[in-house]
């Protein structure tokens, strides 16, 4: 008897547990379906009965009037635009990030412990804090309209990911830098042939990150582009949240939805990379 | 921190014999040649534009016309006269000190309930992460403020549970509207559960089993060994939040745009008016630069009393 009832117990704990972690989760996860369902729901539904998350059925329309955009601009330009300025910001973060945390953490050269600290320092300082003044250069070098300014400061490495890269680096055994030396290789076949292959995890994670942060970017997007045909995913999106007096709030949410789907399919398939990576760099050093 | 006293011992090493001197000068050169990229960034998007800054700071700067120098004049404007200064900083202080407790206390609360070792915690783990994927984007911004809305479907529920009668506009009631952004704040805790998670599994499980046979109680267990072991990643936590804090932007433009009454006006939506509505670059800056101080004297305070709460392990003679 004793036994059976202790088991009893147990279950309803872990009943207990699994009711109450899937309430919040569902609870947390509920506006994401809200969007997710108003991209399907006729405009009448999202106004009169906003609470439900199945539509009274699944008609692409939405789909179909958010696609065409602005005037003669779709949403297919939009996207192309968020495409190009994530890859070529990524590119070079992803490159240089991992080159400076390779001098850092494996090269030997005056100034380096001066610089190292400089580095860390800009970790605390906010982006917003000098948009004023980037803004006004680079605008006086004739940037403005172009995506110079989203794309070029990303090719100058991140301390961000500089130093979640050198503690990948530190826990990698130094002898094979060092017999690669001996035998006559230079630091930068060292880089390229020993250490860049070494931290694949650690470039995919910076790669994941800052395509979410390109990605969803909109303070520099809304600073230095005025162009509608410049503008990606996250500027158009703006534009029909405030176009007209009557928002077509079914078109709007079905390109939310879409502008969301490449973020969401690489959290899906790379959620381990992510996963780690916000948590190593974090808590380690 | 192991890393920087990693550095200072290779400092100044005795100097190498001959052959290995080429070595040293290779390095030398190579190592230039690799942090090239983060000098020539670090020089050019944040040493000279914060010159810069400081200097526009102090002039009447419209970017078509040159810089005209004030002197203290934008300062004595800010402090004295300006009352959308104050109202700012007093909405971002408000906003911060509330959403950043409670969005690290929901995480907390969270990394406590999936660090157990039950079947699907891993899949709870990914699900309750993606409200934090989604987190900075404009979609979710957009959607948040038809959440709220009038027609939203936070009315739609009150009112088909019989809370309410009417709808009510969340976004543009003084009293809610700073509330639906903190609370968009608190559904983002993605990141620090995540922190949390890692810390609490580097608990050694045996301080727990001691605990227990002294017969203490899961609640003591809580407050005596989990809370104190945890100081150093909530102080760290706390830290980067607020900064992040005070630098919240695409939302606050997006969902309430300052209104209603300036009671949603965060700092950096001045700053950004100031700027690129007004185009009063100089005065902007000079916004910028007293954020940074707050800010920078905030961070201060908060390390300074870490010592008081932050409870750091016993470390083996470094």
């Amino acid at each position: 008897m004793a036994v059976m009832s202790r088991q009893t117990k147990k279950r309803m704990t872990k009943l207990a547990y699994h009711l109450l972690v899937f309430g919040l989760g569902f609870l947390m996860i509920y506006p994401v379906l809200w969007m997710v369902s108003g991209a399907f729901k006729t405009n009448y539904e999202i106004l009169n009965e906003s609470l439900k998350l199945v539509p009274n059925s699944f008609s692409l329309d939405n789909f179909r009037r958010g696609w065409q955009g602005f005037g003669r601009l779709t949403f297919a330009h939009f996207f192309r635009n968020s495409f190009v300025i994530t890859t070529a910001a990524t590119a070079g973060i992803t490159l240089s990030s991992a080159m400076v945390a390779y001098a850092f953490s494996r090269l030997r050269f005056p100034g380096r412990q001066f610089f190292f600290i400089s580095m860390m320092a800009t970790l605390m300082l906010p982006a917003q804090v000098v948009m004023i003044p980037q803004y006004i250069i680079f605008r006086n070098l004739g940037f403005i309209n172009t995506y110079v300014p989203l794309i070029l400061p990303a090719w100058f490495s991140r301390a961000f990911f500089v130093f979640m890269i050198m503690q990948f680096i530190r826990g990698l055994p130094k002898e094979l830098d060092e017999a690669a030396i001996i035998d006559g290789c230079s630091f930068y076949s060292v880089f390229y042939r020993i250490t860049m292959p070494l931290i694949k995890p650690a470039l995919i994670t910076t790669i994941i990150i800052n395509f979410y942060w390109v990605w969803d970017d909109f303070m520099g997007p809304l600073i230095y582009l005025s162009r509608p045909a410049r503008f990606p995913v996250s500027l158009a999106i703006k534009l029909f949240a405030d176009s007209t007096s009557t928002t077509d709030f079914g078109a709007m949410f079905a390109m939310s939805t879409l502008s969301l789907l490449p973020v969401f399919l690489i959290f899906l398939f790379f959620n381990r990379y992510l996963i780690e990576g916000i948590s190593t760099s974090g808590l380690k050093g | 921190m192991p890393s920087l006293t990693g550095l200072a011992r290779s400092k100044n090493g005795a100097r190498p014999a001959k052959p290995y001197r080429k070595l040293r000068q290779q390095n030398n050169f190579a190592g230039y040649v690799f942090i090239f990229p983060w000098l020539f960034g670090f020089l050019a998007v944040t040493i000279i534009p914060m010159l810069l800054s400081l200097y526009l700071s102090f002039t009447r700067y419209d970017i078509l016309s040159p810089a005209r120098w004030v002197g203290l004049q934008n300062f004595e404007n800010i402090f004295l006269y300006d009352y959308l200064f104050t109202q700012s900083l007093k909405v971002t202080f408000r906003y911060a000190f509330i959403s950043v407790p409670l969005r690290l206390a929901f995480a907390l609360f969270l990394a406590i309930l999936l660090v157990q070792p039950r079947r699907g915690v891993g899949l709870y783990r990914t699900l309750f992460y993606v409200p934090s994927v989604f987190g900075g984007s404009i979609a979710v911004a957009v959607m948040w403020r038809q959440l709220f809305g009038t027609n939203g479907a936070l009315n739609s529920l009150l009112m088909s549970l019989g809370l309410m009668e009417t709808n009510f506009g969340w976004l543009t009631s003084p009293q809610t509207a700073l509330w639906t952004l903190i609370i968009l704040a608190v559904w983002q805790f993605g990141s620090p559960m995540l922190i949390f998670l890692a810390g609490l599994k580097q608990i050694p499980a045996s301080l727990y089993e001691a605990a227990m046979i002294d017969g203490a109680s899961g609640w003591q267990s809580f407050t005596r060994i989990t809370i104190p072991m945890l100081t150093p990643i909530i102080f760290f936590n706390f830290v980067v939040q607020i900064i992040s804090g005070f630098m919240m932007f695409t939302q606050a433009l997006v969902i309430t745009n300052g209104g209603p009454f300036n009671r949603t006006l965060l700092y950096i939506l001045y700053v950004f008016r100031k700027g690129f509505t007004d185009y009063s670059m100089g005065y902007a800056s000079a916004l910028a630069w007293i954020l940074l101080l707050v800010v920078g004297v905030i961070t201060a305070v908060v390390f300074k009393t870490s010592s008081y709460w932050v409870f750091y392990e016993a470390r083996e003679g470094e």
